[in-house]
């Protein structure tokens, strides 16, 4: 829909240019500081973040309990933060284990943790993911390419509000040797939003 | 305000169907559900959107049956609730039967 000088997007952009350029003449904004801003959040904010987090998991059990306890302070550790240069906003991280299986939506919009993982992917955003995926996850993961045993129970975490959502994936098998490098490359966003298995 | 919840506590979503702006998502509404995570105190946007004054109320991880929420499922949806959307459970039943 994007050059579409009618869609409710156009609307809302030429709404906020407008306000930027209010903000600017009084001298509460300098010109170019939001881009500014905006750029500096967007360079630090990419699923690379969450990937390292989680091999951090994997490795170190210490670690791996304060970031399922009490997320935002463990994220330190590895120098990273739920504000990027924003307000800071609460995360919590969800554990898949054997039997159970968390997957992360919005409903309402498009809460997804950005400061730690960019911008979330445009499937995310559809109408089709957020109103199916609570309903019924496990036809929705399959279309994802993901069969989940029966036997797993499903989680769909719904960020209605302040807090945003994270998933731990399981450890691959077979990755016993592998340095906290090799497996934070074994980590995919989906996998952090928990439509994939890795 | 009412007394906070627990984790561990039973509670009741709202059933009111506002004309404005709520977070209280409606496929939610008028649930039975278990609050299994308090996450501190936020502004409802409820009244922020409209302009009012709010003070920050807790808001808590209310997790449901999908069979409470849909008629069907045998997954979980847990979904993140304002003080003021919800209700305890036994309240709630103690209300029913007065009616």
């Amino acid at each position: 829909m994007s050059g579409d000088h009618h869609s409710p997007n156009a609307v809302i952009a030429a709404r906020v240019r407008d306000v930027e350029a209010l903000l600017e003449q009084r001298g509460l904004l300098d010109s170019g500081e939001l881009d500014a801003a905006l750029e500096a959040f967007l360079a630090r904010a990419y699923p690379g973040n969450g990937a390292r987090i989680v091999a951090r998991a994997w490795l170190d059990a210490d670690f791996r309990a304060r970031l399922l306890t009490e997320a935002n302070p463990a994220l330190a550790d590895l120098d990273l933060s739920m504000g990027g240069g924003l307000q800071e906003q609460r995360l919590r991280v969800v554990e898949n284990t054997e039997d159970t299986h968390n997957v992360i939506v919005c409903t309402l919009c498009s809460c997804y943790p950005i400061a730690l993982l960019g911008p979330s992917p445009t499937w995310y955003k559809s109408e089709a993911y957020r109103s199916r995926v609570v309903r019924e996850p496990r036809a929705v993961l399959a279309e994802f390419g993901l069969d989940l045993d029966p036997s797993v129970s499903i989680t769909v975490w719904d960020s209605s509000a302040e807090s945003r959502y994270l998933v731990l994936p399981r450890r691959p098998a077979g990755t016993e040797r592998f340095s906290e490098a090799d497996l934070a490359g074994l980590v995919t966003r989906n996998g952090l939003i928990g439509v994939a298995a890795l | 305000m009412a007394d906070r919840f627990e984790a561990g506590q039973r509670v009741r979503t709202s059933r009111s169907d506002p004309p404005h702006h709520t977070r209280l998502p409606r496929y939610a509404r008028g649930a039975a559900g278990t609050v299994v995570d308090v996450q501190g105190d936020y502004p409802l946007p409820d009244d922020r959107s409209r302009g009012l004054a709010c003070e920050p109320e807790p808001v808590y991880t209310v997790r449901f049956a999908a069979v409470d929420l849909f008629g069907t499922g045998d997954h979980a949806v847990t979904v993140d609730v304002w003080h003021r959307h919800l209700q305890s459970l036994a309240d709630d039943e103690e209300a029913g039967r007065e009616r």
